[in-house]
């Protein structure tokens, strides 16, 4: 008898050890996220405070430079390395999911009902195949920064509401020499830098050419629709020429002349907020986005990065990747993200929070994310090119915007087209 | 050391000492064979391999495609545009290089007070960073704020779009181009003039020979070997042309409109921006073969003994 007893208060000791978390083996998971200085700075502090909060769970942080990422991965990975919750942006997920190197959110830890009545619409962008392979802490969108000094000595009494408001804004800010040569542009165009996202989801929607189809799988903005708000944008810069593609050379040239004084406003993401406000010499501010009319539906374009549970995460690793990635996005985290990254709450809750929305800086992104959307690139690069080179022939080449915009949609749709005939699952 | 200390009696395994020696020498050379072996050889097989195979970059699984990358880039209009692209550098390039080049070495032959100094100044940009020089390249040509249209306008000559015209910024870049490799082309010519022997040159003038025909019949044979060599280096060089593109058209990468676009710049773009490491090996493949062809052809024609 004695024995049986001393087989059971052992036999229940052990099981209970584990859960007291006593001579439990330490679980050792690895992030991976890019160099982003605030942010790896951020995610050393939350790692802290989770692994006081479970204390069986080491997290290991590595992190590249960008440029380098997607390579990074992509020699760890076959090697058998790598993370177990990653980060990435939200535009590569569908290439993660198909190389199969992702495994879909647990619904148990993650309710796909609850992620889409808890976060901002954008974050639909994230889900294939009805589930969601990867979750963000935070979102960015789009705005319009001004130059408050060159509003007032343009006599522009305040930030343009609609579009034509716009146009005379930047008409009367526009500075030339006496050659003819721009030496302020009125708006600082920039087709690769966001402007093309501007095209895309917001000056097609607003003149009424949605971009593309509800699936995703069809581009749908070369209509007459499109074609004229194509017209209106290529026309500032070929008719009443109050902006000059590469007017600033180089990357984020557009948003480097602003800073300089030399551009009176500029279409750019809350992720720029931290360089306009480090380098901007002149008084500035930020409106929300025109629209085509008063009161008219309003649109905008939004991005994230997602975290992800990568295929490595197995056994037990994968429960404290789940907890980790649990912690990573909640409320809590979102809040510190906003004051140390400066990148908008992916939570509804915290985006309806007035005094964020009051804010003069941060107010005109957040009331852009309940509209947001974020497009589903299946090939950011190669899209991108389309409508930047669709630009480029008007502008250079003199092609009436309606031509133009037909080729993009044939090569955007061939670029569509091989992404989706490539998808192996259903 | 070691085979001045042994000299004297016969090695043990029965090596003579030229033997010994050799010996030494292959290990010493195994070193660096080794290392281009691994470092050279062993990626380009493994990008042959990579050539008929599908590889998202990411993916763990790349199954076998057989042709089909070549073929897709057959029918890619951006690809066939940068291989017009890279010939068209080539072609403009190269014989710009080579003439301002010679005319400098010669011009240059002629002094001998600052010769020195001069071909410092020429060789500069030959050693400036090339990611710098192509900045400051991109801002003189900037069509609003650059100095060249300042200049243009200066002299009462319209505005250019340099590298905003689709139609120029081929040009524009080749001229950063030549500029860059002009010093280095001057001073590999010179080392050829001063090694042509004075004597003809003498023997020439004694027959009454003049000018151009000294130039047509003495000069050019002789430097006919260090014209080859410089017609082979630089044509790999702007086969290869990646960095000066990549940074003059930083936000539009070989734009407006593909006019600047190279195939090295369009192996990037596919493999490591658009994850399309398949198509990338193929245009790489495809590009090895491109200038190993050229090259053993120019080797082939260009080089002929000069007799005297």
């Amino acid at each position: 008898m004695n024995r049986i007893w001393t087989a059971i208060i052992v036999g229940a000791l052990v099981l209970a050890l584990p859960a007291a978390g006593i001579g439990q083996p330490r679980v050792t998971i690895t992030y991976w996220q890019y160099f982003f200085e605030s942010k790896v700075k951020l995610v050393d502090q939350l790692i802290a405070q989770f692994e006081t909060q479970y204390p069986g769970v080491k997290v290991a942080h590595e992190h590249f430079p960008y440029d380098a990422y997607n390579q990074k991965v992509a020699s760890a990975v076959p090697a058998g390395q790598g993370p177990d919750v990653i980060n990435l942006f939200y535009g590569w997920v569908p290439l993660y999911v198909d190389s199969g190197y992702l495994q879909s959110l647990p619904p148990d830890a993650f309710p796909p009902v609850q992620i889409e009545r808890d976060y901002v619409p954008m974050i639909k962008a994230s889900k294939l195949d009805g589930k969601y392979w990867a979750i963000p802490t935070a979102v960015r969108s789009l705005a319009m920064f001004y130059n408050a000094d060159l509003f007032r000595s343009a006599a522009v009494v305040r930030p343009p509401v609609t579009w034509e408001e716009f146009q005379a804004a930047a008409e009367r800010m526009t500075a030339r020499d006496d050659r003819g040569r721009i030496t302020t542009m009125g708006f600082g165009v920039a087709p690769s830098g966001q402007d093309h996202h501007l095209l895309r989801e917001v000056l097609f929607r607003q003149w009424g050419a949605a971009p593309y189809s509800a699936d995703n799988r069809r581009v749908t903005y070369a209509t007459p629709a499109g074609a004229e708000a194509l017209r209106w944008y290529t026309e500032m810069i070929t008719k009443s020429k109050v902006g000059a593609i590469d007017f600033f050379p180089g990357a984020g040239g557009y948003r480097n002349a602003f800073m300089a004084g030399r551009a009176g406003m500029i279409v750019d993401g809350s992720f720029a907020i931290g360089a306009i406000r480090r380098g901007t010499r002149a008084s500035w501010g930020v409106a929300p986005l025109p629209g085509r009319t008063v009161g008219g539906a309003p649109s905008n374009f939004g991005s994230y990065w997602v975290h992800g549970l990568t295929t490595r995460a197995q056994g037990p690793r994968r429960e404290a990747a789940i907890q980790f990635l649990k912690f990573l996005v909640s409320e809590q985290t979102q809040r510190l993200w906003l004051d140390a990254v400066g990148e908008l709450p992916a939570y509804k809750r915290l985006v309806e929070d007035p005094r964020l929305g009051a804010d003069p800086v941060m107010g005109p992104f957040v009331s852009a994310l309940p509209y947001a959307r974020a497009t589903f690139f299946v090939d950011e690069a190669a899209q991108r090119q389309v409508l930047v080179d669709a630009v480029n022939e008007v502008v250079l080449n003199n092609k009436p915007p309606r031509q133009a915009l037909e080729e993009a949609a044939a090569k955007e749709q061939k670029i569509l087209d091989e992404f989706w005939a490539k998808r192996k699952r259903p | 050391m070691a085979t001045q200390v042994t000299a004297a009696r016969p090695l043990r395994r029965g090596l003579r000492i030229g033997q010994q020696r050799a010996l030494w020498a292959y290990l010493f050379l195994a070193v660096p064979l080794l290392f281009f072996a691994g470092i050279r050889i062993l990626p380009a097989i493994s990008s042959l391999y990579i050539s008929v195979h599908e590889w998202n970059i990411i993916s763990p699984v790349r199954p076998y495609v057989g042709l089909a990358n070549f073929q897709t880039l057959a029918a890619d209009p951006r690809f066939a545009r940068a291989a017009i692209n890279t010939v068209r550098y080539v072609l403009v390039g190269i014989p710009a290089q080579m003439v301002l080049g010679l005319g400098l070495a010669l011009l240059l032959q002629r002094i001998v007070r600052f010769r020195g100094l001069f071909r410092a100044l020429y060789f500069m940009p030959f050693i400036t960073p090339i990611v710098a020089a192509s900045w400051v390249w991109q801002w003189m040509y900037s069509v609003h704020l650059g100095p060249l249209n300042k200049i243009l306008q200066g002299m009462g000559l319209p505005a250019q779009g340099f590298l905003r015209d689709p139609g120029q910024a081929l040009f524009a870049v080749a001229a950063m181009v030549v500029w860059q490799y002009l010093g280095f082309q001057v001073v590999i010519f010179l080392a050829g003039l001063e090694a042509i022997p004075r004597v003809y040159y003498e023997a020439a003038e004694v027959d009454g020979a003049t000018g151009w025909r000294l130039f047509w019949r003495i000069t050019l044979p002789l430097l006919n070997p260090t014209l080859v060599f410089s017609m082979v280096y630089s044509t790999i060089v702007y086969l290869q042309l990646f960095t000066q593109v990549l940074n003059m058209t930083f936000q539009d990468q070989g734009g407006p409109l593909a006019s600047t676009l190279t195939l090295v710049l369009y192996v990037y773009q596919l493999g490591f921006q658009r994850f399309k490491m398949g198509e990338a090996a193929a245009a790489t493949a495809i590009l090895f073969v491109v200038i190993l062809t050229i090259t053993l052809l120019q080797m082939k024609i260009l080089s002929k003994p000069v007799e005297y």
